[in-house]
């Protein structure tokens, strides 16, 4: 059988989710591909992590955020256990502080009843103090949805990718697209950095780059500007929420939410600063934009600890797209490109949804007849983390081989075992450049009270043994962040 | 079961564990480190054990001198303690993690010296990009002196202790360019002999200032750095650039504590280490304390002189199941003192109060006006420990409290 070659653009949470879906395909043969070293890099790195409950898209002014988020959510829950990815389904309380208030989560639980959303319900000043003892005494009730989760985004995509590649996906990682060749009207491939990658479809899912790469076939009807979110995260014993915590939202935000992430830690974030189009890599943390959301979050939050509970500050990029809804198309002029761009918040949640949207775009638009795999595999198993496992489990896993009883991270309790793992699973997705994010991503070493100071040295190590490289060449984040010049004497040598 | 489960194989729990084996008890010396000494194999320069050993020293032969007198301990390295359990008062278990798997041991007394962290870029409000070439200077040194790799080549140090001071010439030694200490506090926070190093290099130090903001990509290219009035504020209009590619934060060290926050070992905020009492013996009987996990000490020869004081502690312990109960007087904190250790005393023998000073003073009494003791100090300063001898029969003296305050001699 002559099979249909598919080169997604972007291994964010959208790429990759349409990657695992599509690898389900006997004729298809899919090819996921991103600039980064590793996947989820890009907008998928930093954000809220919320599984969204559907209820504030309006479907008249964005019919596809309102139809996929709540999809979206539904899915999450299966693939959640497929794939083993951290989670919790907590609930959210989207709190009011002013009578006037109650009038927008009236016409948000109108919203939802229209988007089909379950079990929402106003809860009033008594119910709110006993479902979150610790908001502000002036909350004066709360739209309650329970169907409101967590997920860990970055270990979502890895996940998603394990899989994919286990289906078949062959990764192009540090494989930034140049340019895209058409013939006669209809896609031929992708010109990289690292030669030329045949292709009949074309999915863009580029993130903030969705407009470039759009424009590479001449399609420029929308643009993309950053949308910049910064966030506070605590150390552990800081006492946060049990539920996601939303202010009432105001025309152009869902305000800045207090929750406490997948990890336990209490996090305070987004505030909203729209950036001009031309600084997609700005993801610097800014002194206005951490004090905005600080007074933000204390505004539900009043129990703040001090500043030096804070063990990191973070910001996101949300890629805006021209008229706010997600584009998710396959474009006339080119056959066999298909936007999936703009895909801003609820991106994370909708992206499972996306990814079967975009299947019946290639079948329905492109007219491709998709054949399924007699095997195809759903499952994915999470990684060895230590601090999970019981001592029983421990000694089992150490006689097998001793580097699970030796401790690297101390704060997060992270093995060697489990970083050898990590890398193990690097590999088999294709990452070439070592870096210790992508440990910290699999892991958790590095984030937790003392920031890596203590395991950050010993990782470097580890990661050089095992890629074969001088451990001055490891980077943090992949390359042009080497984490030193050269051996101690180079600089006196004269090297 | 073991008399001593000693946690942390730095000098602090290397002392301690020398001294109880000599005191006669059966000792296990734990460290998650693949090898022993703590931060000392790191520490390749001299300035160690003039106290203690009466010569001087590298962080090294310090190590080494301890590590070559530990027959008869049973040592454990690569070994992480995850859990202390307080079964009883005279009875404890220590889990811990090593290549061998998960073992629980059973001890009469534990002695805890697992020192400290330090502050990091996050903790002091540093904002900007996210990039490498960011380091404290403790993993700067790790880096450098165990692992050999160099860091950068164009530095900026935040914090003039002593450990920033010493990473300044070490950077130097290796041909970098430290272009800037930046201090937030009107003098520099090290050793004088120490600061000593910033004039031997030619190394500018900026007080009353403080860094704000990193930019680069992938890589440390710049620092925002911002003058700061008396009362810490920053001044508006005072920020400049410096180039550089590394970063080291030199901010303080906080005491590792959470093992014993975990079975509430009562923590005094002022130290950051466990409220203690003369024989170095935390809220919970039975667990001792020593080194920097007990309070960031500024000599390690003191850290060692804490492990033996501990040890002896876990001897009276084991002999008298229990430190048997006393008329405790509270060591309270008057003028200019931020920190004192230990919490309280007996007077039954002669004991080192640890103290710091909240900022440096010229010509002052360091004063115990219960007891009446007085002591003429030409100069106070934060960064200098105050280590003072109160006999016992001067401690018995006071009633329920001694007060320690540093006031202007007139």
């Amino acid at each position: 059988m002559e099979k249909v070659k598919v080169a997604i653009v972007g291994a964010g949470i959208t790429g990759a989710s349409i990657a695992r879906v599509l690898s389900r395909y006997e004729n298809l043969e899919v090819h996921l591909i991103d600039k980064n070293p590793d996947v989820g890099w890009g907008v998928s790195k930093a954000n809220t992590a919320i599984i969204h409950g559907g209820y504030d898209d309006d479907p008249k002014k964005y019919p596809m955020r309102a139809k996929l988020c709540i999809k979206g959510n539904r899915l999450w829950h299966e693939w959640v256990k497929e794939l083993e990815i951290p989670h919790i389904w907590n609930g959210a309380l989207i709190v009011a502080l002013k009578e006037e208030d109650f009038d927008e989560l009236e016409a948000l639980l109108k919203r939802g009843i229209e988007n089909g959303v379950p079990e929402m319900r106003i809860v009033d000043r008594e119910e709110l103090f006993k479902l979150e003892p610790g908001l502000t005494k002036d909350a004066l009730g709360a739209l309650w949805v329970p169907i409101v989760g967590q997920i860990a985004p970055i270990p979502a995509v890895i996940a998603i990718t394990e899989n994919a590649v286990a289906n078949g996906v062959k990764t192009h990682l540090e494989t930034e697209v140049r340019g895209i060749k058409v013939r006669n009207g209809e896609i031929v491939g992708l010109e990289t950095n690292s030669g030329f990658i045949e292709a009949d479809v074309v999915i863009n899912a580029a993130g903030l780059y969705a407009d470039d790469i759009s424009r590479m076939v001449g399609i420029d009807y929308f643009q993309i500007h950053p949308r910049k979110g910064e966030y506070w995260i605590f150390d552990e014993g800081v006492p946060g929420p049990r539920r996601v915590l939303f202010p009432t939202p105001t025309p152009i935000s869902k305000g800045i939410v207090v929750t406490t992430e997948i990890s336990g830690h209490l996090m305070i974030g987004p505030n909203a600063q729209d950036l001009p189009p031309e600084e997609k890599e700005n993801l610097a943390t800014t002194r206005e934009g951490l004090e905005e959301v600080w007074e933000g979050a204390k505004r539900l939050w009043p129990n703040l600890p001090p500043r030096n509970k804070v063990i990191r500050t973070f910001a996101g990029l949300r890629p805006e797209p021209t008229g706010g809804d997600f584009i998710i198309r396959a474009e006339k002029e080119v056959w066999g490109f298909i936007n999936v761009a703009g895909i801003r918040s609820p991106g994370l949640t909708s992206a499972p949804a996306i990814a079967y949207e975009v299947v019946e775009i290639i079948k329905n638009d492109l007219g491709i007849k998709l054949v399924e795999k007699s095997k195809w595999n759903p499952y994915r198993k999470e990684i060895t983390h230590f601090f999970a496992l019981t001592y029983d489990e421990i000694n089992k896993l150490v006689r097998k081989n001793p580097a699970y009883g030796k401790i690297i991270c101390r704060c997060n309790r992270v093995s060697e075992g489990d970083i050898l793992e990590a890398i193990e699973r690097m590999k088999f997705i294709g990452v070439k450049t070592p870096s210790v994010d992508s440990v910290k991503f699999r892991t958790k070493a590095t984030t937790g009270t003392c920031q890596g100071s203590f395991c950050r040295p010993r990782i470097i190590q580890i990661l050089a043994r095992e890629y074969g490289i001088p451990p001055w060449k490891v980077t943090l984040k992949g390359r042009g962040s080497e984490i030193g010049v050269g051996d101690v004497k180079s600089l006196i040598r004269g090297e | 079961m073991y008399d001593v489960v000693v946690i942390g194989g730095g000098p602090a729990g290397m002392a301690a564990a020398i001294r109880a084996r000599d005191l006669g008890l059966r000792v296990l010396l734990l460290d998650d480190n693949d090898y022993l000494g703590g931060i000392l194999p790191q520490c390749i320069h001299p300035g160690f054990g003039i106290h203690y050993f009466k010569e001087e020293l590298t962080g090294p032969e310090f190590a080494y001198k301890l590590m070559s007198n530990l027959e008869g301990v049973e040592v454990k390295t690569s070994a992480r303690v995850l859990e202390i359990i307080n079964y009883s008062d005279i009875e404890k278990f220590v889990v811990y993690t090593s290549p061998e798997g998960v073992k629980k041991v059973p001890t009469r007394t534990i002695i805890y010296a697992a020192g400290a962290r330090e502050r990091h870029a996050f903790e002091i409000g540093i904002v900007g990009d996210r990039v490498s070439g960011i380091y404290t200077a403790g993993e700067a040194q790790t880096l450098m002196d165990i692992y050999g790799i160099m860091p950068g080549k164009e530095i900026v140090i935040v914090g003039s202790g002593d450990v920033g001071l010493i990473m300044a010439r070490r950077f130097s030694l290796e041909g970098a360019r430290v272009k800037a200490v930046i201090e937030l506090m009107p003098y520099p926070g090290g050793l004088a002999r120490n600061i000593m190093i910033l004039r031997d290099f030619n190394i500018p130090l900026y007080l009353s200032h403080k860094v704000v903001e990193v930019r680069g990509r992938g890589r440390v290219e710049r620092v925002k750095v911002v003058k700061v009035d008396e009362n810490l504020r920053e001044i508006p209009g005072s920020e400049f650039w410096i180039k550089a590619d590394t970063l080291v934060i030199s901010a303080g060290l906080i005491p590792n504590v959470r093992l014993l926050s975990d079975i509430g070992v009562v923590i005094d905020p002022s130290t950051g280490g466990p409220v203690v009492n003369d024989r170095l013996e935390t809220s919970i009987p039975g667990i001792f304390v020593a080194g920097n996990a007990l309070l960031i000490n500024d000599l390690v020869d003191y850290v060692a002189e804490q492990g033996e004081l501990a040890a002896e502690g876990a001897k009276e312990f084991i002999d008298n199941g229990g430190i048997l109960s006393k008329h405790w007087i509270k060591i309270e904190k008057g003028e200019n003192i931020r920190l004192v250790a230990p919490h309280y005393v007996s007077g039954e023998r002669d004991v080192w109060l640890y103290a710091r000073v909240r900022r440096p003073m010229e010509n002052v009494v360091l004063e115990f006006p219960e007891i009446g003791k007085r002591i003429r100090l030409p100069v106070v300063k934060p960064a200098e420990m105050l280590r003072i001898k109160l006999r016992a029969k001067e401690i018995r003296e006071a009633e329920n409290k001694i007060t320690i305050r540093v006031i202007e001699n007139d």
